[in-house]
């Protein structure tokens, strides 16, 4: 089955291209790029006019929650979400159940992955042992394995000369370790931001030193090892401001933001709003439009969705016992396109932080339409003018802080691998 | 958000669940309502406004003292009380806290007094609970105590006459206080000149100057010229080693005593919810001194308490 379509608004941002042209896929592959017509037939051609076509998103961070979870979601549900959301590649943090720290767990979901056609899995394995924090993994056999880096995920290292020798030994296999910011002891047992509405509320808070004091540990041990990191959820103004000024002077440092984290506040959570309580916490204006303004001169890279999947059940509680996350896989394209209508960002440098930059992070190939490359393709409506109803999402998880919200973007097809799954 | 959960269309008080955006005259009625009842006690003491009514006491948190409050408050007023202990039971067979609010009320309640640990506790009950369930929040976490902060109005206005005008300070655990913050909704919306806290750096939550408060670290000048002070109780066990070095520093910075009542306007009076630290939030001679007023605070509690009941209850026939 081949498809041609048809005068497409054509944005590759892996070779700075937006272009009007013709995209034609055949074979699994991208066969004809450009505003010329194909001279080969395409069993199938699609009219375009007015559409976008884009690469398929790569999200840095998004939880099927199979194995060990699939009361919230598994592989399947997700998978149909994800297309739904234009996603074709996504990056998996190992805090499955049980951990990908072992080569056996990495295989075994990459395994469940394909017996789904769920979108290409970029697997990051486990840093330490069980994610215990005290003893190293087996690097090297979970990059054999096919890891394209290391984390711990949410869980917190025991000791400071553990994370710099993880450093050093990762940075020996040219691994890139994926860091979720936030010291533990500085958090505590904090649900939210601290400032005036959790004051208000009464909540435990997370202070911005939290993500600060952890940045600025992982950049000093950057300064030593020489090791590549990626900070992941970036959520603060001052955390901005130390990544930038350690990119700034050179060091092998990237980042991402929620999308969510480029939208909401603290606000959200007044009246003990579940759907507001997401690690990291949402945080004051102030540092929702440092976010966004470093989105969108690039010091942080990319956007992720950060897609966190719950049963019912998980908000059902007061405020501090509800489970923190949300599902974002649906809302990614929206959201990150909504910065272009708010002027943080041009269309290309929007597909960009979504598709090229996360592939960098994770060291491959960038999703491109250049013709020979995989069959990735999303188109977007760009004038849809659409609500978004929680119970209308495909992902199991139906939790999401943008119900009623109206968006103008909206993914209307994904080819993954040259075949169409929305 | 709060306001439409805790009252109905008629702008009438459904549940109790914060003093924070409740309207002036509508606390002023609870106030009043209570007065009353203060004024009844030692007299005939007992109520038939919730004849037939059943009201359960539902503490995932103990607490003796307030619970008895509450307990003697519905029973004054006739109705049957049931007091459930449930922080170890239902938790640890793996009943969520939805399936143990319908499944009492089932038992046909029609008001839950609940206190938990968890700030919010109140407004998901409220948020769940049936049509004609009304949910009273005896305290969750550290968001509110909202029958604590209209004892704590009822003993001021008592003593002093009003609310309006007068200079507040609230001493101590900010930080972790719901009592704080259901003083500071109240005083606010009753019109108090001035609030004051103080608590040294690790006690004082960010932000709180935006409830309209006056932040102090020291506590002479807080202290200086105010009609009322509120000291709150130090949980010992959570205050050493983290936020504070010891209980003796803190009674030397903190703790009221001989000096520190000359700082205060002459007829000041000395407030605090109880059960008190001796020698360390006060003196053990100011907290029973002639300007303390701590022992009417726990008299008032009761007609507080039967003010909100009734006003939500009795008139529902």
């Amino acid at each position: 089955m081949s498809i041609l379509i048809r005068n497409a608004r054509l944005l590759d941002p892996a070779r700075g291209l937006d272009v009007r042209g013709h995209l034609g896929l055949r074979n699994r592959c991208i066969t004809h790029f450009g505003d010329a017509e194909p001279v080969e037939p395409y069993d199938e051609v699609l009219e375009a006019d007015g559409q976008w076509i884009v690469p398929g998103a790569v999200d840095l961070c998004a939880r099927f929650r199979e194995p060990g979870d699939t009361g919230k979601a598994d592989f399947a549900s997700e998978t149909r979400a994800a297309f739904a959301g234009g996603i074709t590649r996504f990056a998996l943090p190992p805090d499955t159940r049980p951990p990908l720290d072992t080569p056996a767990m990495v295989v075994r979901v990459l395994r469940i992955s394909k017996a789904v056609r769920s979108p290409w899995v970029a697997p990051l394995g486990a840093l330490t042992r069980e994610l215990a924090g005290n003893a190293l993994a087996e690097m090297s056999a979970l990059k054999a394995a096919g890891c394209v880096g290391l984390s711990n995920a949410l869980r917190p290292l025991q000791d400071p000369l553990l994370a710099r020798r993880a450093l050093e030994y990762a940075h020996g296999l040219g691994l890139t370790i994926h860091v979720f910011p936030q010291d533990p002891a500085l958090a505590g047992p904090g649900c939210a931001h601290e400032g005036p509405v959790a004051t208000r509320l009464g909540l435990a808070a997370i202070p911005v030193a939290a993500e600060v004091a952890a940045l600025r540990f992982w950049i000093s041990l950057v300064e030593d090892t020489g090791a590549r990191v990626h900070f992941g959820r970036l959520s603060t103004a001052r955390g901005v401001e130390l990544v930038e000024t350690a990119r700034d002077r050179g060091l092998p440092i990237t980042a991402d933001v929620a999308a969510h984290q480029l939208f909401l506040t603290e606000d959200l959570i007044d009246g003990f709003n579940a759907l507001g309580h997401v690690v990291p916490p949402l945080r004051d204006a102030v540092d929702r439009d440092a976010l966004r303004g470093a989105v969108g001169r690039g010091a942080i890279d990319a956007v992720c969705s950060d897609h966190q999947p719950h049963e019912a059940d998980a908000k059902i509680n007061p405020f501090p016992l509800t489970e923190p996350g949300l599902s974002t896989l649906e809302t990614l394209w929206p959201l990150v396109l909504q910065l272009v209508d708010d002027g943080v960002l041009s269309p290309l440098a929007a597909v960009d932080r979504i598709t090229a930059a996360p592939a960098r992070i994770l060291g491959l190939p960038a999703p491109t339409l250049e013709a020979g490359a995989a069959a990735d393709v999303v188109m977007i409506d760009p004038d849809a003018d659409w609500t978004l109803q929680a119970a209308k999402l495909l992902s199991r998880g139906r939790h999401t802080p943008f119900e009623g919200w109206r968006f103008r973007h909206k993914v209307s097809a994904c080819w993954h691998d040259g075949v169409r799954r929305a | 958000m709060t306001a439409s959960l805790q009252l109905d269309d008629q702008g009438r008080l459904r549940h109790f669940l914060t003093l924070e955006g409740l309207p002036a005259p509508l606390l002023t009625a609870l106030l009043d309502r209570a007065d009353a009842f203060v004024d009844e006690q030692g007299t005939d003491k007992k109520h038939d406004s919730l004849l037939g009514r059943t009201v359960i006491n539902l503490f995932f948190e103990p607490s003796t003292r307030t619970r008895t409050t509450f307990e003697l408050a519905a029973k004054r007023l006739s109705a049957d009380v049931l007091n459930l202990q449930v922080a170890a039971s239902s938790a640890t067979k793996g009943e969520t806290l939805l399936d143990t609010l319908k499944t009492l009320e089932a038992m046909q309640a029609d008001m839950f007094v609940v206190r938990h640990d968890a700030s919010g506790a109140a407004h998901f009950f409220a948020r769940h609970a049936a049509p004609g369930v009304a949910i009273l929040n005896a305290g969750d976490g550290r968001h509110a105590h909202p029958t604590q902060g209209l004892l704590d109005l009822l003993t001021i206005r008592r003593h002093k006459g009003r609310v309006n005008g007068l200079k507040v300070c609230i001493v101590g655990d900010i930080l972790h206080s719901r009592v704080a913050r259901s003083d500071i909704h109240g005083l606010r919306t009753l019109g108090a000149a001035e609030i004051r806290v103080v608590a040294p750096p690790t006690l004082m939550p960010s932000g709180i100057e935006q409830m309209g408060v006056r932040i102090f670290h020291q506590v002479d000048p807080a202290l200086e010229g105010a009609d009322v002070v509120i000291l709150l109780r130090l949980q010992k066990e959570r205050m050493l080693g983290a936020f504070l070095p010891s209980l003796g520093e803190f009674h030397r910075d903190y703790g009221l005593n001989a000096r520190r009542m000359a700082l205060l306007q002459p007829d000041a009076i000395v407030m605090h919810p109880g059960p008190i630290n001796r020698g360390v939030e006060i003196d053990g001679d100011i907290a029973y001194g002639p300007q303390s007023v701590i022992l009417d605070q726990v008299r008032n509690g009761i007609a507080a308490r039967m003010a909100v009941m009734d006003l939500i209850l009795g008139g529902r026939r």
